[in-house]
């Protein structure tokens, strides 16, 4: 195979990593977002006007996100074949499948949303609002099929490898159905799906917490904070188990990465649980241990082998210290934000409103940002941990990287391109919130029974365009 | 047909489907771009908005569809193509991602300063894409890719895809300005569907100008390409320079509808006659649809992918645009 220099190797795998780390927060938008403006525009049209004008936002807020999400998501399908043609040469048939029928629910999403968004006042209230189940249902089978074509790469089955004649491999017995429904499809599927549906509720919820610090308690604001803040609690609650039934599966099918998620230099009974911690030369330092969790955690009971990092050669291991710190990041956070949401519900419960708190609005605040960072910190896991493979034991990354030189090149200028639309949509994003705002306290005549015109004031547009 | 070059005419189908539709987008943002200062332009731009606001992203799908199917029906020449011509691919990419964020960044500016730097975005942008996207089309219609690795730069800056890409942002404009005029005499605003129109005529006019010069570089620099347009791919041709005469007649007379009919059908037959041309290569001169097809079990697969789009996908795409069609559709919503 081709040998190409490292630096043009950490190039490529740096633009891959930056364009999927930016691209998978705005599509857990499109996976999740439909089901959040759903549930507040049905309520909007069973006579909550305040869940009303939220959808109407949100609607809005959809289409600046669903739009760069749209495009990041198309620059990762090129990256698929300028960065990693060894990859789609040879195995594009086998794992195109998912991606052929991603297509089919990104379409439906593209042409619903379009639907939706313009269908305000169009179409009849009940169509309108039932144009969201088809996104809602897009994003399942969206996930799941982008999700298979990834797990492939970590438990890959569905064909042969033959040796030709001249000593190359050769793909044979193509089977795309068994490579689809491989065997790490449903963990990983569910963990996404869940993750996307954590990030939207606590990223929304954050939203409105900040608004309620600083003072806006309208209903508008305690509404839209508890409908985001149940959809992200609901997949918190239930995101820890999948992630334990995925981590299960990996001592059998990826045991290097598991080892290097736990931190686990040799293969042990017993093995101890490593808390932190760093791998000097081979020896673990600063971790903090607790005897057997790790055995109990990983493989169900403690007498059971937790893998070592050995079991590869030294040039086949995953760089342990990123994968385990990761790994204990998205543990932690999400751990974290389970309790913290299942506490504000508890709390609740016992008649008291834990959002008349400061510390508990500035903790919610933070927790948007926190399941973003769990989520990046999950990405890590998975695909560092794979590492050096690009297909699990079959394809080294090295060898499915492009021949061509400078990537520096365009990783630098996707670096630039990216934080200018991240900055952008954050600060389009605020300032509509604020128009908004100044929408809501001068406008008393909020009229007509669909809702109230949010946006579109024809004062801005003339100024816009004039 | 083999099921192989049935997964190829699929493919194709939706390099037809993108070229008509995210055409006319693209083309919108060429019009946007030539529009004028923010008073001058304001009507077009409004029109703009509303015309390609509720289809651009299902229309700009047809490019993932096409690439999807082409990585999965045909792995190696997918591969060598995206390689062989990374660098206009990577001005593709950039350019897609500035035009889709532009344009909806640009719907909720908050002033005129920030609306105009996200409309420049949008703009520049639409011409570069097409521009580019051309340029490929030109350089694997040229013969000028091989199954492995050709030159980054020689290799699609022939005449060719010179031809290509030039032809690609004028017949966008054209397909774009015949919309816009329709869609603006639907909402009743004569006068700018008049000015669209005039458009319309000078961009196809051009169009229509460039194709026939551009005989002579292509017969020269794509023999293969050149043989199948005087030969197999011949009456769609003819048919192309029909509905395009068709188109700009009734331009003339201000029958946009109708213009908009023959305008999609011109432009639908020469990209239909490009692929008739070139076949049976999906590189030309370099790999056949047999030398390049995936797995038999995986193009089984891409056709059943194709029958559920067809039953899914499709229904929803036209009911969209029975929709955006709908005169109550066309003004406002407030």
């Amino acid at each position: 195979m081709l040998a190409v220099d490292a630096s043009q190797l950490m190039a490529a795998r740096d633009q891959m990593a930056l364009s999927l780390g930016f691209h998978i927060v705005l599509s857990c938008f499109g996976v999740a977002f439909p089901a959040l403006i759903y549930v507040a525009h049905r309520r909007g049209l069973r006579g909550d006007a305040d869940a009303l004008v939220l959808a109407k936002r949100w609607s809005k807020v959809a289409a600046v996100l669903f739009a760069v999400g749209a495009v990041s998501g198309t620059v990762l399908s090129f990256e698929m074949g300028l960065l990693w043609p060894g990859l789609m040469s040879t195995f594009g048939d086998v794992i195109g499948l998912p991606f052929a029928l991603e297509g089919i629910a990104f379409f439906v999403e593209a042409i619903f949303l379009g639907i939706y968004l313009y269908g305000w006042n169009r179409l009849s209230p009940k169509v309108h609002l039932r144009t969201l189940i088809p996104m809602i249902a897009a994003g399942v089978m969206g996930t799941f099929c982008v999700v298979a074509a990834n797990a492939w790469m970590n438990s890959p089955s569905g064909f042969n490898l033959q040796t030709a004649a001249d000593g190359s491999l050769k793909v044979v017995d193509v089977d795309p159905v068994e490579a689809m429904f491989n065997n790490a499809v449903w963990t990983e599927f569910l963990h996404m799906f869940v993750a996307a549906y954590m990030v939207v509720g606590f990223v929304a919820a954050a939203v409105y917490a900040s608004g309620m610090l600083r003072g806006r308690r309208d209903r508008v604001h305690t509404l839209g904070f508890r409908l985001a803040f149940a959809m992200a609690t609901i997949a918190a609650v239930v995101q820890p188990l999948i992630g334990h039934v995925a981590g299960m599966r990996l001592a059998e099918h990826q045991p290097q990465k598991l080892a290097a998620m736990e931190l686990a230099t040799t293969t042990e009974h017993n093995a101890p649980l490593n808390i932190g911690g760093f791998l000097i030369d081979g020896k673990v330092y600063g971790a903090l241990k607790i005897p057997g969790l790790s055995s109990l955690l990983a493989r169900g009971w403690f007498n059971r082998d937790v893998p070592g990092l050995d079991l590869a050669p030294q040039a086949d291991q995953p760089p342990a210290n990123v994968v385990h710190n990761a790994f204990q990041i998205m543990v932690g956070v999400g751990t974290a934000l389970m309790l913290f949401s299942l506490w504000f519900w508890l709390r609740r419960r016992r008649g008291r409103d834990p959002t008349s708190g400061r510390r508990f609005l500035k903790m919610a605040v933070v927790a948007g940002p926190a399941a973003v960072l769990a989520l990046e910190a999950g990405w890590t896991v998975t695909e560092v941990g794979r590492q050096p493979w690009i297909v699990q034991d079959v394809l080294r990354v090295r060898d499915a990287v492009t021949p061509n030189g400078g990537i520096w090149i365009s990783f630098t200028v996707i670096a630039i391109v990216y934080a200018g639309l991240g900055t952008i949509t954050y600060r389009l994003l605020r300032s509509m919130s604020r128009r908004w705002r100044e929408a809501d306290r001068t406008a008393t005549d909020l009229p007509t029974p669909y809702g109230p015109p949010i946006e579109d004031d024809p004062r801005d547009r003339v100024e816009a365009r004039r | 047909m083999s099921l192989a070059a049935l997964c190829a005419a699929l493919m194709f189908f939706g390099v037809v489907a993108y070229a008509i539709f995210a055409g006319a987008d693209f083309g919108s943002g060429v019009w946007d771009l030539l529009a004028g200062d923010a008073q001058k332009g304001a009507h077009l731009r409004t029109q703009i908005d509303k015309s390609i606001g509720p289809v651009w992203e299902a229309n700009h799908v047809w490019l993932i569809y096409v690439l999807v199917f082409m990585w999965t029906g045909f792995p190696r020449a997918f591969a060598a193509m995206i390689t062989t011509l990374f660098i206009p691919w990577l001005f593709v990419g950039l350019g897609i991602v500035l035009r889709g964020s532009g344009f909806a960044f640009r719907k909720f500016a908050e002033t005129l300063t920030q609306a105009r730097l996200y409309g420049a975005a949008f703009a520049a942008s639409s011409v570069i894409t097409p521009f580019f996207l051309g340029m490929i089309a030109g350089a694997i219609a040229g013969g000028r890719v091989p199954l492995g690795r050709g030159d980054l730069w020689s290799s699609w800056t022939g005449p060719t895809s010179w031809v290509g890409g030039v032809l690609a942002v004028l017949t966008c404009s054209f397909l774009a300005a015949t919309f816009l005029a329709s869609d603006a005499e639907r909402a009743g605003n004569h006068e700018l569907a008049v000015q669209c129109g005039k458009r319309a005529l000078i961009a196809g006019v051009a169009a229509g100008a460039v194709a026939m010069i551009a005989i002579i570089p292509i017969e020269s620099d794509a023999e293969t390409l050149a043989g199948g347009l005087q030969g197999r791919a011949a009456p769609f041709v003819v048919l192309s320079a029909i509905a395009g005469l068709f188109a700009l007649w009734r331009l003339r007379a201000g029958r946009f509808a109708r213009a908009r009919v023959g305008a999609v059908i011109a432009v639908a037959a020469v990209v239909i006659g490009w692929g008739v041309a070139q076949y049976p290569d999906v590189l030309v001169d370099h790999a056949t649809i047999s030398d390049v097809a995936g797995a038999h079990s995986t193009l089984v697969g891409l056709l059943i992918t194709f029958g559920i789009a067809a039953v899914t996908a499709v229904p929803a795409m036209v009911w969209l645009f029975v929709l955006v069609n709908k005169r109550d559709w066309a003004g406002d919503s407030h």
